[in-house]
């Protein structure tokens, strides 16, 4: 089967240091998948990388079997919520209809079918009773659902999700599992950069271990080993013999 | 107070001042709410000063004033983006390097005709008195032009300076929609400086925005509010100017000021007397704690 996501030889470079080395992952479709690696691991930019926001190098990106620029639409974007300043005027609603803008066309008014796709991924993430209200008004845990919604408004098929856990409260951080659950059951992918590594056998099938270079990628009964992890992430012992114990 | 209001209304050039400083009070506040929530306020300063050298060559050479402001306020404003994307600096020191010597070129080809003092106030505090029917129309021309195409792109603008990112990957051309804001915000600025001038400009492009960002809940209410804010101060100013022999641009631009000391003053009120009033729980700042749902 066609993978969802298909990344090879993938380098980017900041400022004459690599922050991805020739990474080549296939991330299969209708999994639930994590990256995780270190902080300054490349996670983030794997994404970005993937959807042409930072130049790369060298490398080749394939979207169910066609290169990106042709599957733009087909994946949807969940960027950290500390991208945007959220003092900004506007609300709930509003930030979810951006969604719908690709399929609409940029320069055209969202209509009825549009407010109810919007209302809809809403209410998949508990916030529909929200709609209106001001997104300064927002806690860190509803604004990241704003954003998981605006992606679901979208109606893509693969998902790429910059760390949706960080920083939020358990509610929201169920209500964020059950959707990507609700995701794979309906056949989407979910590429997500994960920080907690306890919860990686519970929420994912599939991971890849990154730092800078792509350590192993495969599915998580496979991958997932302390002896893997031991050389993602250097010489933090401490942290892994508990993780590698769980 | 019907007679206050419609005494200067005998004079013709008071109504041809009046109708310029409507269409300005509308048009650059207008701009000016993107210009102020996309960070652009420090910009908007040097593009406003930068368009005078561009004025001053083109009635040197006998051209169209509006296209010598327009092409000197684009150069200016891609010489800024080019510093900043092609060395390390960013905007606002690209804007720094800039700005002044644009300025500085302006009074330097100024000083060269003999009318240097009359000219030099012209540009700083415009003549709205002196308006001629010509300087009239082509304001309300390209206001109308400005206007239009900001109904039109208000919500692909809206979008791409909530999330410049989610704005790209949904397809909105978010570079070349900058640059059309640039020269939109150019033209405003060059038909603003003919009939209002230089600190009247900054103080439209800026003040009403920023007041109407203290309360407004959204970007259309913002561009709502902004206006109206703008047209009580330029068309106010025109009427105190008349009636207590200050000059028109300082009249304005304390107008406008007053307008955000106001309503400053009022929402720091409310806050205060809510936060007095709110439950413990709600007075923490909900972008840094989640509350239990």
């Amino acid at each position: 089967m066609t993978p969802a996501l298909e990344v090879r030889d993938l380098t980017v470079v900041y400022r004459d240091a690599p922050a991805l080395d020739r990474a080549t992952l296939a991330v299969p479709a209708g999994t639930l998948a994590a990256i995780v690696g270190p902080n300054g691991a490349g996670k983030s930019t794997l994404l970005k990388a993937v959807q042409d926001l930072v130049p790369r190098v060298n490398g080749e990106v394939r979207v169910f079997g066609v290169p990106y620029r042709q599957a733009r639409l087909r994946v949807g974007y969940v960027p950290q919520r500390t991208a945007v300043d959220w003092d900004f005027p506007t609300d709930v609603l509003d930030v979810v209809l951006m969604g719908t803008y690709g399929r609409l066309g940029w320069l055209r008014r969202p209509g009825r079918a549009e407010r109810e796709t919007a209302l809809s991924a809403l209410e998949l993430v508990g916030m529909r009773d929200l709609a209106h209200r001001q997104i300064g008004q927002l806690s860190g845990g509803q604004q990241q659902r704003v954003f998981l919604a605006r992606a679901l408004a979208q109606q893509a098929e693969l998902y790429l999700m910059d760390e949706p856990f960080a920083g939020v409260d358990a509610a929201t951080e169920r209500a964020i599992v059950d959707v990507l659950r609700g995701l794979r059951a309906a056949g989407k992918t979910v590429v997500c950069v994960h920080h907690d590594l306890e919860s990686v056998p519970d929420y994912f099938d599939w991971v890849a271990l990154l730092n800078v270079r792509v350590i192993a990628s495969g599915w998580v009964s496979e991958v997932f080993t302390p002896d893997r992890l031991a050389e993602t992430y250097g010489g933090r012992l401490g942290l892994l013999t508990r993780i590698g114990m769980a | 107070m019907i007679d206050w209001l419609a005494a200067p209304f005998a004079y013709e050039f008071m109504v041809r001042a009046t109708l310029a400083a409507l269409l300005v009070g509308i048009v650059c506040p207008l701009i000016g709410c993107y210009v102020v929530v996309r960070g652009l306020a420090f910009f908007g300063d040097a593009l406003s000063h930068s368009v005078s050298p561009g004025v001053v060559i083109a009635s040197l050479i006998g051209a169209s004033l509006l296209l010598g402001g327009l092409v000197a306020g684009v150069v200016v404003a891609m010489g800024i983006g080019l510093l900043a994307r092609r060395t390390r600096l960013d905007d606002q020191t690209a804007i720094g390097v800039v700005f002044p010597v644009a300025l500085a070129a302006g009074v330097a080809l100024l000083a060269a005709r003999p009318t240097f003092a009359a000219d030099l106030t012209h540009i700083l505090f415009g003549s709205l008195l002196g308006v001629s029917a010509g300087d009239l129309g082509l304001t309300a021309v390209v206001a109308a032009i400005v206007v239009a195409a900001l109904v039109v792109l208000h919500r692909p603008l809206t979008a791409m300076t909530f999330d410049p990112v989610a704005a790209r990957l949904q397809g909105v051309p978010v570079e070349a929609l900058h640059v059309a804001l640039l020269v939109l915000l150019a033209l405003a600025i060059v038909i603003a400086i003919q009939t209002a001038g230089n600190l009247l400009v900054l103080s439209l492009l800026v003040t009403p925005a920023a007041t109407a960002w203290l309360v407004a809940r959204s970007m259309l209410a913002m561009v709502l509010v902004a206006p109206t804010l703008g047209v009580v101060a330029s068309v106010g100013g025109v009427l105190l100017s008349f009636h207590l022999g200050v000059p028109i641009g300082p009249a304005v631009v304390l107008l406008a000021a007053a307008e955000f000391g106001a309503v400053a003053g009022v929402t720091h009120l409310v806050g205060h007397l809510r936060r007095r009033t709110a439950r413990p729980l709600a007075r923490c700042n909900v972008s840094e704690y989640d509350t239990p749902e």
